[in-house]
C-alpha cells in the first residue's frame, strides 16, 4: 500500500480550513509560475477566494458580473487566445445555470478553461435548497472532454487546483465554503484520476469523494472498535473514475458503499455502479447520499447529522447492510 | 501569405455570387440545412474574408489574425465557401456539407476544419467568445480586430446582453460585431416572435457604437468596417439591413426558407438565376 501521509493525530483535534481556500491558494501559486492563467468570475471573488488571484494579477482577472452564461463563454474566448482560464462561481450558477455554454463553448471548443464550482453540496447550510449544489457533478461528469474533480479537504483542494491548471484541458472542480479538517498533508499524494486508498478492509469499501471522507475515516475507525473492517477510498477524480482501485475493492469484499455530499443519482455513486456493470460485478453496492430531495436551511454540521453525512450517519448505513 | 485586400468592387462582387452558388449546391447536396441566412449573408462574408481582415489562410494559427467569430452558426454554408475561396481548404470539399466522415460539420466545429475560430450552433453564445478574445488582445497591446457575426433572432437570447454589457465595460475598440438583419426567425418575423426595435438605440443605451447599413451594398460593408476600425475605445456593432434568400427571387423575404434546402429544380432555377446575375456583373463597367 503506498503511503498517504495523512495528518499524524487523525482523529484528535485537527486544523479545520475549507477547500475554498485551498483552490484560491493554489491558484494563486499558478498565477505566480504560469503568466498565462486567467482568472474570472461573476460578483462572487471574494467567497470563492479568487480575489486572492485578483489582488496579485489584475490584468489577468476578468469581473464580468452576476452573468455566468456570459462568463463560460468569455472564459472560452480568452482560452482560444492561447491562455490557460479558471471561470468561478456558486456550484449552483455555474455549472448549474450555463452548462449549455459549458457544453459548446468549452467542451466542444476543447478548450482550456477550469470551471470551479463553490459552495457546492449540503455544508453552505443556512442558504437553503436553492443554493446547495447537489447535482453538479451528475452534469458535468456526462460532457465530453470534461475532467470532474471534488477534493476532500484543503490540501487536496490545493493540489487538484493546480494539477488542473498545469493539465490544460477543460475540468470542473468542487468545492466548500464550511471550514473541515485539514486529515491529508502535504505529503500525501495527489494524482489525478488515481483514488487514494486511506485504510484497507475486509467487511466493505467506503468509496467516497469530498468532505464526507474525513467522516468516512472516523467511521471505520470506530466500526474496527466492533471488530467490523472497513476500507476507505477517497475518489476525488469522479471523471475519469479510478476503474482499477473500484475494481480491487470490488475484489476484496463483499460490500461497496459510495459517500457522496451530492444525489445519489449521477454522481459517484452512480459512476461506480456504471464501472460494476461495465465488469459485470457481482459486488453489493449501496450509493449513499443525498436520496433524490431537496435538502432545507440549518447549521451544516447539523445538516450532515439530518442527512447521514456525517460519522454516525455513515456508520448506520453500513451496519444496515452488514445485516442484509 | 497574408490574403490580398480587393479593392475592386466588381471582383468582390463576383466573389459573392460565386459564394451563393457555392451555398445552393452544398445546401442541396446536403439535403438539409439555412438558406436564407447563408445567400443573405454572401456580401457580408465577401468584404470579411476579402477585403477587412487581415489573415492567412496558409498559416490559419497565426497569432496577429484577425477573427471571424460566427455566433448563428446554422449560416456556416457561407462561412465554409469564405473560407474555401480563401484556401483554408480545397473548394471540391464544399459540397460534403453535413455528410458522414466531412470536415464540414452541419454547425461549425473548431478543430476539425481550418479556419473555424469557434464551435456554434445554440445561438448567444459566440459574442461572449468574441468578447473574451477582444479582452485578451486589447489587454496585450494586439494589433488584430475580432470580428463577430450574430443574427437578429439571437438577440432574443440574454446572454448576447451579458456579454453587450462586458464588451462596453472593457471598451472594446478592436471589437466589431456585424448583425445580420433579415428580420425573420424560425417561427416568423423577428417583430412576430419577439419585438426587437429600437435596436440601435438599444446599443447605443449599452455603450456601444452603432453603424447601420445596407448588408448587399459592398461599399457601404467596407466603408461601415473602416469606420468602426476608426473608433478606439467603444465596440462597434454594424446593423446590417439584408435580405433572407438574397439573389434567389423565390426565397427572398421567405420565411419558410429559414431552415430549407433546394430541391433539384429549385437548385437549378437557383444556378441559372445566379448564373444571370454574374453575367450582369461581368458586364458592368468599371468604376
Amino acid at each position: 500500500m503506498i503511503e498517504m501521509h495523512l495528518q499524524k493525530d487523525l482523529f484528535g483535534t485537527l486544523e479545520k480550513k475549507p477547500t475554498r481556500d485551498g483552490f484560491g491558494i493554489g491558484l494563486l501559486e499558478m498565477g505566480k509560475i504560469n503568466s498565462n492563467l486567467w482568472v474570472l468570475t461573476a460578483d462572487v471573488s471574494e467567497s470563492t477566494r479568487t480575489h486572492l488571484f485578483a489582488k496579485e494579477f489584475p490584468q489577468r482577472f476578468v469581473q464580468v458580473g452576476v452573468s455566468e452564461q456570459n462568463m463560460a463563454g468569455v472564459g472560452a474566448g480568452i482560452a482560444a487566445s492561447g491562455k490557460v482560464v479558471v471561470i468561478s462561481a456558486y456550484g449552483v450558477f455555474s455549472p448549474g445555470r450555463n452548462w449549455d455554454q459549458i457544453r459548446v463553448s468549452i467542451c466542444y471548443n476543447d478548450v482550456p478553461v477550469i470551471i470551479h464550482g463553490s459552495h457546492t453540496g449540503l455544508t453552505v447550510g443556512p442558504d437553503g435548497a436553492s443554493h446547495q449544489a447537489l447535482e453538479d457533478i451528475a452534469i458535468t461528469r456526462v460532457l465530453p472532454n470534461m475532467v470532474v474533480i471534488c477534493p476532500s479537504d484543503f490540501n487536496q483542494a490545493k493540489k487538484a487546483t493546480m494539477e488542473l491548471i498545469k493539465r490544460e484541458k477543460p475540468a470542473y472542480i468542487r468545492s466548500a465554503r464550511e471550514k473541515t479538517p485539514v486529515f491529508t498533508s502535504e505529503n500525501t499524494p495527489f494524482e489525478i484520476g488515481k483514488a487514494n486508498i486511506y485504510r484497507e478492509g475486509t467487511d466493505a469499501y467506503i468509496i467516497a469523494c469530498g468532505v464526507p471522507v474525513y467522516e468516512s475515516l472516523k467511521a471505520a475507525n470506530e466500526l474496527e472498535k466492533n471488530g467490523i473492517s472497513v476500507g476507505v477510498v477517497d475518489c476525488h477524480t469522479i471523471k475519469p473514475i479510478d476503474r482499477k482501485t473500484i475494481i480491487d475493492c470490488a475484489s476484496k469484499t463483499k460490500l461497496l458503499i459510495s459517500v457522496e455530499d451530492h444525489q445519489i443519482n449521477g454522481g459517484l455513486g452512480s459512476a461506480i455502479s456504471e464501472v460494476l456493470t461495465d465488469e459485470r460485478l457481482g459486488v453489493k453496492l449501496r450509493r449513499h447520499g443525498i436520496y433524490d430531495i431537496f435538502c432545507e436551511s440549518g447549521e451544516p454540521y447539523e445538516l450532515l447529522k439530518k442527512y447521514g453525512l456525517d460519522c454516525e450517519g455513515i456508520k448506520k448505513v453500513i451496519l444496515e447492510e452488514l445485516k442484509k | 501569405m497574408v490574403a490580398e485586400k480587393i479593392e475592386d468592387i466588381k471582383k468582390l462582387k463576383l466573389i459573392a455570387n460565386s459564394i451563393r452558388q457555392d451555398v445552393i449546391k452544398m445546401l442541396y447536396e446536403a439535403k438539409s440545412g439555412h438558406s436564407a441566412g447563408s445567400l443573405g449573408l454572401a456580401d457580408i462574408f465577401t468584404v470579411l474574408y476579402f477585403n477587412a481582415m487581415t489573415h492567412d489562410s496558409q498559416n490559419p494559427e497565426w497569432k496577429k489574425r484577425d477573427r471571424l467569430i460566427l455566433s448563428n452558426g446554422h449560416v456556416c454554408p457561407v462561412l465554409y465557401s469564405a473560407l474555401a475561396h480563401s484556401g483554408y481548404f480545397p473548394q471540391e470539399e464544399l459540397t460534403t456539407l453535413r455528410k458522414l466522415g466531412s470536415r464540414l460539420q452541419g454547425h461549425p466545429h473548431k478543430g476539425t476544419l481550418p479556419g473555424v475560430e469557434n464551435s456554434s450552433g445554440p445561438l448567444g453564445q459566440g459574442l461572449s467568445q468574441a468578447v473574451g478574445m477582444a479582452i485578451v488582445a486589447k489587454t496585450e497591446h494586439q494589433m488584430n480586430r475580432i470580428y463577430c457575426i450574430v443574427s437578429d433572432g439571437e438577440q432574443n437570447e440574454g446572454q448576447i446582453w451579458e456579454a453587450a454589457l462586458l464588451a462596453s465595460k472593457y471598451k472594446l475598440g478592436n471589437l466589431i460585431v456585424i448583425m445580420d438583419l433579415n428580420n425573420i426567425q424560425i417561427d416568423g418575423t423577428t417583430h412576430e416572435v419577439l419585438p426587437l426595435e429600437p435596436l440601435a438605440d438599444k446599443y447605443k443605451a449599452f455603450g456601444w457604437n452603432v453603424i447601420e447599413v445596407d448588408g448587399h451594398y459592398i461599399p457601404a460593408i467596407i466603408d461601415a468596417i473602416e469606420e468602426a476600425k476608426k473608433i478606439p475605445h467603444k465596440p462597434t456593432i454594424i446593423l446590417a439591413k439584408t435580405v433572407p434568400g438574397k439573389g434567389i427571387q423565390f426565397m427572398e423575404y421567405m420565411v419558410e426558407w429559414h431552415g430549407k434546402p433546394p430541391a433539384k429544380e429549385q437548385m437549378e432555377e437557383s444556378l441559372r438565376m445566379l448564373e444571370h446575375k454574374k453575367q450582369m456583373i461581368e458586364a458592368e463597367t468599371d468604376g
